[in-house]
């Protein structure tokens, strides 16, 4: 029999804030253990937590960039669960009455695009730490990411392969780090991801028994997770079991899904309206600023990219995966005039040397101004495309002009035809056997020659001049 | 009359007038304290040290003019606020030996305005009880009587402010914790709006039900506490930023031409006779004074013990949930696992009131009960307030008894939970509606015990409330009666 896996996803973002969602401490990572931390974080007898705006707004920006609606009351919730790294014994969430719903975002992928329906985004406050040892009895807590804001976002079911679910993830990941709401750092547990998968025979249409996947850490291992997942539960259909509804967790050193807990275990978390807040009002007003203040998305800066620059949708998709690039090769297409050449030098030897170097894009040393002058440089003749890699190097290690560097090494082409034809003249005196040759009809030694004058000029010749000189001087003789 | 006998407004004319010193009433208050205490065991912990030094600085501020509102009043504190360095239990060996890093916002705002804090008085464990017996650290006796319960939760500071163990007290009430304490000691109590004062600070019991206010010995310094008290607070997002009154200005203006209602589920069968004669004797006194008393009715008045006991514990079982023993407080050694130290830890830390109402909480906001126990009650609270609302478009003022019966005999209902919960069935309905309250001494049993009289104004007036127990306590042919002790 043939089966269709049916998955869903649900996100938790940290938000980009200074402060933490419920107190002043800052949300600074790497910290030493328990130092950002206050009387409220701690959950100290008597505390009270206050909502801090800027999470709402940040959370707002997701839910207007992912086609929310947006709940103009929403309200926080009391999760109730015990452990060490949760110091009230309770999270505070949203429940009942979550921020935005009912959203959806686009995702391409072998392609095809997708819509993927958005069930929820609710903000919510990070647990702490905890830290096991690994061959002790000791386990440590550290509060600091306690209180740091989050944001939920879950997915309707609507993915149908692992590989859609982590090119949704990746369209996810994108468009947070976009709004600048997140920093998207999955190995730090900024972007985190749990899974529900589920598998039916294809073609019918009630869904099987789901089980959650937790601790997949990389788009990578969610992959991997729900292919082995997925794997398993057929496994189980054809061999005549039943899949049992549970959590299970992947480990990405065996490769495989382990059961953690099963219905019978799963928590009870007795939500309950948060009585120490009031409800969230969001205004039309504050949405319409937050809108206006809204970056261009991806996708759209992709599909714009193609219309306006005329570039293929490849380089398109290139360009745009960060929007520092994409604003860097939007200064270079425009200064230049050629979106064509400026996408090839972009995506050639400017994303090469920030590879090779490991920078960021914010941190090229080569402002895309200087990058378009150089390219006018080639267009004009000044160069040679071959030198301009050279030109580019220059600019790279100095962080001088193009003009400068071709001034200072004298890199510019020679389109002086007295001097190519004297430098061609001396060529062809100097090979004398391959001129005979040449003669006698064997044509493809041009290039021999053409080489020889570059050489001699350092490549700085004009091609075309030196062809035409070239030409013209072996049919002379 | 003795320096700690005296009020918070004639303490307050000495120190101006230079006719005493803050350490002189200071150290009136604590000789009392020695005399006394052992027998009343109002306060778990006595802050000496900084009291003292405050006094001093007031005594500074006041040779050099400088006067605030509560400059140099030996002030108790329930101990149920965090006071910074300063031991608070909250009545739980679970906080036996929890020194807090922060103050309370009212401590702040008390400190602010030049108040001397005396120390930590006594109260039922997390503030559940009525009647200061399921303290970790003893009963408190009653004053007037000391085979009898003080009242509760606010026990301590009650009976502290009726044996003259300070000039005057705070407290804080969840479902009848200040009014009736003050009613089975014979001293004025406040529970005000909800959001009227800070919680910041205050342990929290039942979050939407909780508020703090004064245990003061007459209405006067009812108002004089209310004006430190009473604000908006930034780190509370539940206070309520309306504007605050001086309480005082409307002390002696009367009540002439108000209407007051009388509502008819609260002079129920089973009500002491003697309570409802000296009831009897306000409504006529208010008569006399101008006003019309009206029959009224809240009809949902029947639904909030029940109410009141399915929402109170759901929160206090979620707001409990932090006594762990993982970061501060107490916790037992052993236990193989982690679940056995929560268990262990909270097992012993707490005392039966408080895990009877951890289960009850737990049970109804458990995953199908939710719906028919925490929702339901909750939509109930709601017809309530309604009730409150409707009432007060026609009536300035409410008045019922605050209590059915005076002070019990200590032990006589510590293994009835039920009858322990229905001592407070006049005071939970005006936490579950969120308006302010106030009781007041109204005359004695034949036994010689306190009665209080509960008047109930609309939200955010307490201007109104202590405008109209000003009136009464001026006119109220009461004997002035010296408690038993």
């Amino acid at each position: 029999m043939e089966y269709e896996p049916i998955i869903g996803l649900e996100v938790h973002a940290q938000l980009l804030t200074e402060s933490k969602i419920f107190c002043g401490c800052s949300t600074r990572f790497g910290a030493a253990p328990n130092s950002n931390t206050c009387p409220i974080c701690l959950g100290m007898p008597g505390v009270l937590p206050v909502l801090n705006r800027t999470v709402v707004e940040y959370a707002i920006k997701m839910a207007l960039a992912t086609h929310c609606r947006i709940n103009r009351v929403n309200s926080f919730a009391r999760k109730n669960y015990f452990y060490p790294d949760l110091p009230k014994g309770y999270q505070i969430s949203q429940y009942a009455e979550p921020l935005a719903e009912k959203g959806h975002i686009d995702i391409e992928y072998d392609g095809t695009r997708k819509t993927i329906g958005i069930t929820r985004i609710h903000m919510e406050e990070d647990a702490g730490k905890s830290i096991h040892e690994d061959d002790g009895d000791y386990t440590y807590v550290d509060l600091n990411r306690t209180g740091v804001p989050l944001i939920e976002i879950v997915s309707e079911p609507d993915m149908r392969s692992p590989a859609e679910g982590a090119a949704y993830l990746r369209r996810l990941h994108e468009i947070l780090v976009y709004l600048e709401i997140c920093d998207g750092n999955m190995e730090e547990g900024s972007f985190r991801c749990d899974a529900n998968v589920s598998v039916r025979p294809r073609g019918t249409e009630t869904f099987g028994t789901r089980a959650e996947l937790k601790n997949m850490n990389s788009f990578r291992n969610v992959q991997l997770a729900l292919d082995y997942e997925i794997e398993r539960q057929i496994d189980c259909l054809e061999s005549g079991e039943t899949v049992i509804q549970e959590t299970r967790l992947w480990d990405a050193q065996g490769r495989v899904t382990h059961s953690m807990r099963g219905k019978e275990e799963a928590h009870d978390y007795r939500y309950f309206p948060e009585p120490d807040l009031v409800p969230v009002m969001i205004s039309d007003n504050w949405i319409n600023d937050v809108k206006r203040g809204l970056p261009e998305l991806p996708l759209e800066k992709r599909d714009r990219f193609v219309r306006e620059y005329g570039i293929p949708s490849y380089d398109a998709g290139v360009l745009t995966a960060s929007r520092a690039l994409a604003d860097y090769f939007e200064v270079v297409a425009k200064v230049t005039g050629q979106p064509k050449t400026a996408s090839n030098w972009v995506m050639g030897s400017v994303l090469a040397s920030v590879k090779e170097e490991k920078i960021e894009v914010e941190k090229i040393p080569v402002s895309p101004d200087a990058l378009g002058d150089m390219i006018i440089a080639i267009v004009d003749g000044t160069i040679s495309g071959k030198i301009a890699k050279d030109v580019f190097d220059a600019m790279w290690q100095t962080g001088k002009s193009p003009r400068v560097i071709i001034e200072e090494k004298g890199l510019a082409q020679i389109d002086d035809t007295g001097a190519v034809d004297a430098v061609v003249n001396e060529v062809l005196i100097a090979h004398p056997m391959q001129l005979a040759e040449y003669q006698a009809g064997k044509e493809k030694l041009f290039g021999f020659f053409v080489g020889q004058v570059m050489k001699r000029t350092q490549g700085k010749a004009n091609p075309q001049v030196v062809n035409d000189i070239l030409k013209k001087k072996l049919s002379e003789q | 009359m003795s320096l700690n006998e005296l009020t918070v407004h004639d303490v307050h004319n000495k120190l101006v007038t230079g006719e005493v010193t803050a350490v002189e009433v200071l150290e009136a208050v604590y000789d009392r304290i020695d005399a006394v205490d052992g027998t009343i065991n109002a306060y778990i912990s006595l802050m000496k040290e900084g009291a003292y030094e405050a006094a001093e600085q007031a005594d500074r501020d006041l040779s050099e003019g400088r006067v605030k509102p509560l400059t140099g009043i030996p002030v108790a504190i329930k101990d149920i606020l965090s006071t910074e360095g300063v031991r608070t239990t909250c009545g739980s060996r679970m906080l036996e030996n929890f020194i807090p890093p922060y103050d309370a916002t009212v401590i702040r705002r008390m400190k602010e305005a030049g108040a001397v804090l005396v120390g930590k008085t006594n109260m039922d464990e997390f503030a559940m009880g009525s009647s200061n017996e399921t303290s970790y650290f003893g009963v408190t006796r009653n004053p007037w009587d000391r085979n009898r319960i003080p009242g509760g939760s606010s026990g301590g500071s009650a009976a502290a402010v009726n044996a003259n163990e300070c000039i005057a007290a705070v407290g804080s009430d969840t479902g009848g914790s200040i009014r009736q304490p003050a009613a089975h000691c014979g001293v004025v109590g406040l529970k005000p709006t909800y959001g009227r004062v800070s919680r910041y600070g205050l342990i929290a019991f039942a979050s939407s039900l909780d508020q703090v206010g004064p245990l003061t010995k007459d209405v006067e310094d009812a108002a004089v506490m209310m004006n430190v008290l009473a604000g908006h607070d930034a780190a509370d997002s539940t206070s309520v930023p309306h504007p605050v009154p001086d309480y005082r200005e409307n002390l002696s203006r009367g009540i002439e031409g108000w209407t007051v209602g009388i509502p008819r589920e609260y002079f129920i069968e089973g009500i002491d006779p003697e309570i409802k004669a000296a009831v009897d004797g306000v409504i006529a006194t208010v008569e006399s004074l101008g006003a019309e008393c009206r029959d009224i009715s809240l009809p949902h008045s029947r639904y909030c013990v029940a109410v009141y006991y399915i929402i109170a514990p759901a929160e206090a079982s979620s707001n409990l949930a932090r006594y762990d023993g993982v970061r501060y407080g107490f916790r037992t050694s052993g236990g193989d696992t982690l679940l056995d130290s929560y268990k262990m830890t909270r097992s012993a830390g707490f005392g039966a009131e408080v895990k009877r109402r951890i289960m009850i909480g737990t049970y109804s906001l458990s995953a199908g009960y939710y719906d028919a126990y925490y929702k339901k009650a909750s939509q109930v609270r709601a017809l309530i307030k309604k009730d409150f609302d409707d009432a007060f478009r026609s009536c300035d003022i409410i008045l019922t008894p605050t209590t059915p019966t005076p002070a019990f005999r200590i032990g006589e209902k510590v293994d009835d939970p039920l009858q322990m919960y229905l001592t407070d069935i006049f005071t939970l309905s005006i936490n579950l509606a969120g308006v302010p309250a106030l009781s007041l001494p109204c005359g004695y049993s034949t036994d010689g015990l306190p009665l209080g009289v509960q008047l109930i104004a609309h939200h955010f007036q307490e201007d109104k409330l202590i405008q109209a127990a000003a009136a009464v306590e001026s006119h109220l042919p009461l004997e002035k009666k010296r408690p038993g002790i």
